[in-house]
């Protein structure tokens, strides 16, 4: 028999779909939207030791309604893949696997990040409305 | 700690290498950044404005650089731990795993210290 390739995780397409499945991989997705966000945690602290054209320049940026979408998408990342993140620490102590918690504590992630994301907004846009 | 079965150990088998320092790093660090990212999150977020001034003075507060510095360690290392893992899922050949992983470590090398630099100057006060 010739050698055959082995298969290599992760698999999409063996298994029926479930949401779960959209969860786990929005937390991969949104760590690695985080790591390039990171790069804007950078800018700002540099800029900020930085001139002050250098600093303006950043903040035309990131005020921008363009920049502030991405911040706003940027701080949903980061809610949800700390919610999912804690998800995945209960998992590694071993709890929560059942299929009925599984599911609950997956919409609980998705509950709870967004009400973080609207709570930093809103105290972020205080005064502006 | 050992992660080994009984008979894993009686055997002499388990991780060869050092796939299970990386795992528990990774969740060190993710569990250290979600008070840091939580106490940046909210912090930044109750400035009263973002004129350079306030937020170096926010930056430079002994307290803050404290914080900050440890954010920007545990964040830039999370993300390392992170992107390894998918580069290790989705780059396959060797020469090209090799060659991404290094360049990652040395991104994530700059950004880290490009951040924690930025930091201790403002709260050494040495910015101009």
């Amino acid at each position: 028999m010739a050698a055959r390739e082995r298969p290599l995780s992760p698999h999409l397409q063996v298994y029926r779909f479930a949401y779960t499945m959209a969860l786990s991989i929005l937390h991969r997705a949104t760590g690695i939207a985080l790591s390039v966000g990171m790069l804007l945690l950078a800018w700002w602290l540099v800029a900020a030791a930085g001139s002050e054209a250098g600093y303006a320049q950043m903040v035309a940026c990131l005020g921008s309604l363009p920049g502030k979408v991405v911040l706003f998408g940027f701080s949903f990342a980061f809610f949800y893949h700390l919610c999912a993140g804690l998800r995945h620490l209960a998992w590694d102590l071993g709890h929560g696997f059942e299929k009925a918690t599984a599911r609950r504590s997956g919409a609980a992630v998705v509950v709870v990040s967004l009400v973080l994301t609207a709570a930093l907004w809103a105290l972020l846009l205080r005064g502006v409305a | 700690m050992s992660l080994q079965s009984p008979l894993g150990r009686v055997l002499g088998k388990g991780s060869a290498k050092s796939g299970f320092h990386h795992w528990w790093v990774e969740r060190v660090s993710g569990a250290a950044l979600v008070p840091l990212g939580l106490w940046f999150a909210f912090a930044v977020a109750a400035l009263p404005n973002y004129d350079q001034e306030t937020v170096r003075q926010f930056i430079g507060d002994p307290c803050h650089a404290v914080l900050l510095v440890l954010l920007a360690v545990a964040a830039s290392y999370h993300s390392r731990m992170g992107l390894q893992v998918v580069v290790e899922d989705y780059v396959h050949g060797k020469g090209a795993k090799l060659v991404v992983t290094l360049l990652l470590n040395f991104i994530h090398a700059v950004l880290g210290v490009a951040m924690v630099l930025a930091v201790v100057r403002l709260s050494l006060g040495g910015a101009a």
